[in-house]
């Protein structure tokens, strides 16, 4: 099955001043499939997500996206090679309408030259995007500032920024934190649809419940360190992770 | 009951109560009322030459202009892309430059002399700000207003372009009608085409930037090169006016560096709006007219020109044309139910 590998992370390590905040991780992505990485606070999810991206440059190790190497390149460049983040405290344009947000990742130079930049106004290909992603279409809402919308929306439009780019590969950074569990309901189905689609989901999430739900496997994670890797259920039943979560020894 | 009832209506109901923003136009009534603002604008520019009443005054007209385009450039950086730029006097410094050692040394006119300074002037701007574009806020600004005082020592130690004594005898315009009507109506494109372009799919990039970069980033677009872009845009309009006050003056000398060409936009921006380009016009119109009045006053002209800025400022922190705007919004008339 080594063919369906979309993302390949190899052993990569990141140290802040003396914490190891990323200490030897690797791990796969397959095809298809939604991974789930969870952990306590401080355990290096984020920086996990931003040396895949490039937003941070690893000490050591290795990042490949269909044989593709990520490292040394830079988040735009990496973003254009179709892997794509949201971030976990959402970064809307607040000076602009909410079209408009998505006009900045339509003008992209990855989406400008294929057929989905030329299919005709930017604005109308946002108002479609905004419409699967559960924007009101024939209302204000698409023309309200980004600045008028609460948590919930402007999650969803960090899930439209990243749709709109077009990805093989979308890294999830705690896309259910700060939303209730009904705004947390209508977001999973998207979620699931995507994953349909063929687009490999990575989630990093501390809503562990919701996460068991969709996710096909779990990686965890534990100052640093990979700890656990397996399907749902299995997580939930192994000793190793009640230990990094309860601290029980 | 003879009396008649009625109420209280906003002038623009008819066109605001459908959307926010978008404006249904359908009646000459709502274009009338739509289109008056900017149509007084441009008319008022337009007739200022005619309505002073010296020459004197209408000098001081063409060099509000000047002031007036570096404003333009200063609020299209600042808040449009985010880049507080203090390069006033460096970009009229060097279009200025460009635009007299052109005309001086090989005696081009300046129909030719003022389009290079421009292109050029603002190709060198921005090759020279460019390894400070990745540090943000105050970092820039102070750079950048570090380049005027750097190149106005260069040329005086190294006695480059005439040293302390400039170049004079340079092309001027053949006379105050041909200044005027050069510089207003270029300002008034500049102006609008600014005001365009930050409405387009380009300008909505810089905005984005400006509000959130790294979300930009992660959107597949490389910032620095937008920011590049940008600074062409606002250095090329800085020193197209550098050029055309070597021109005004038919000289150019390191005065063209001084720091009053970073200072007075900012005033000017703040006086007549942040983020409204219009505003930054309105301004320099303002103060450099009140600036030349308070000549009278004479060692005490700063001292009264401080408190009107001061109280400008403080009682009217959003600037002259948000104001204006909002209270033309607010115009009521009655209607009989």
């Amino acid at each position: 099955m080594s063919e369906d590998v979309v993302l390949q992370v190899k052993r990569v390590n990141k140290s802040f001043g003396g914490v190891k905040a990323v200490d030897n991780v690797s791990f796969d992505a397959f095809k298809g499939e939604i991974l789930g990485i969870i952990g306590p606070n401080g355990s290096g999810k984020t920086t996990l997500v931003n040396l895949i991206t490039g937003f941070v440059k690893a000490d050591s190790g290795m990042v490949f996206a269909e044989g593709k190497k990520l490292t040394g390149l830079g988040p735009d460049k990496i973003a254009g090679l179709g892997i794509v983040r949201t971030f976990q405290i959402p970064r809307p344009y607040h000076s602009l309408s909410v079209v408009k947000n998505l006009v900045v990742p339509l003008y992209s130079s990855r989406i400008m030259h294929t057929i989905g930049g030329k299919l005709g106004d930017r604005d109308t290909v946002a108002l479609d995007i905004l419409e699967e992603i559960g924007f009101e279409r024939d209302a204000h809402v698409p023309y309200k500032l980004a600045s008028a919308f609460s948590e919930g929306y402007l999650k969803r439009l960090e899930l439209a920024r990243c749709l709109a780019l077009r990805p093989y590969i979308i890294i999830m950074d705690e896309l259910f934190s700060g939303l209730s569990v009904s705004e947390i309901a209508a977001i999973i189905p998207m979620v699931e649809r995507l994953q349909m689609n063929g687009i490999t989901i990575i989630m990093v999430e501390h809503r562990v419940r919701e996460l068991f739900q969709i996710a096909h496997r779990v990686m965890v994670m534990n100052f640093g360190e990979k700890i656990a890797e397996d399907i749902p259920k299995k997580i939930i039943e192994s000793e190793i992770v009640k230990q990094a979560y309860l601290g029980v020894t | 009951m003879d009396e008649k009832i009625g109420r209280r209506e906003r002038l623009d109901r008819g066109i605001k109560v459908r959307t926010e923003g978008i404006y249904a136009i359908s009646s000459w009534r709502g274009i009338a009322y739509s289109l008056f603002p900017t149509f007084s604008f441009v008319l008022g520019m337009l007739i200022i030459p005619l309505v002073v009443p010296s020459m004197t005054w209408q000098r001081i007209m063409t060099i509000a202009c000047i002031f007036a385009l570096l404003a333009l450039s200063f609020d299209f950086l600042a808040h449009f892309v985010g880049i507080v730029c203090l390069g006033g006097a460096f970009f009229t410094g060097v279009g200025g430059y460009i635009s007299g050692v052109l005309n001086s040394a090989f005696g081009l006119p300046m129909v030719i002399t003022i389009p290079i300074a421009t292109i050029a002037g603002g190709a060198i701007c921005t090759l020279f700000l460019l390894p400070c574009l990745p540090i943000r806020g105050i970092y820039f600004a102070i750079v950048s207003l570090m380049y005027p005082l750097l190149f106005a020592r260069v040329i005086q130690a190294l006695e480059l372009f005439g040293g302390t004594d400039g170049l004079p005898g340079l092309a001027t315009f053949p006379n105050i009608w041909v200044e005027l009507y050069f510089i207003i109506p270029m300002t008034l494109i500049l102006t609008f085409g600014l005001r365009r372009l930050v409405n387009e799919d380009f300008g909505i990039v810089l905005r984005a930037i400006k509000d959130n970069d790294q979300a930009v980033r992660a959107s597949n677009i490389n910032i620095a090169w937008y920011k590049t872009k940008a600074v062409f845009i606002a250095s090329a309009i800085g020193c197209f006016a550098g050029a055309c006050l070597a021109h005004l003056y038919g000289w150019v000398g390191l005065s063209l560096f001084a720091l009053d060409f970073s200072i007075f936009p900012i005033a000017a921006t703040v006086v007549g709006g942040v983020g409204t380009l219009v505003g930054p016009i309105i301004g320099a119109f303002i103060l450099a007219p009140l600036s030349e009045m308070l000549r009278a006053f004479g060692p005490l002209r700063v001292v009264f020109y401080s408190l009107i800025l001061a109280g400008l400022v403080v009682f009217k922190t959003e600037g002259l044309v948000p104001f204006l705007q909002r209270k033309y919004h607010q115009f009521e008339r009655w209607t009989e139910i």
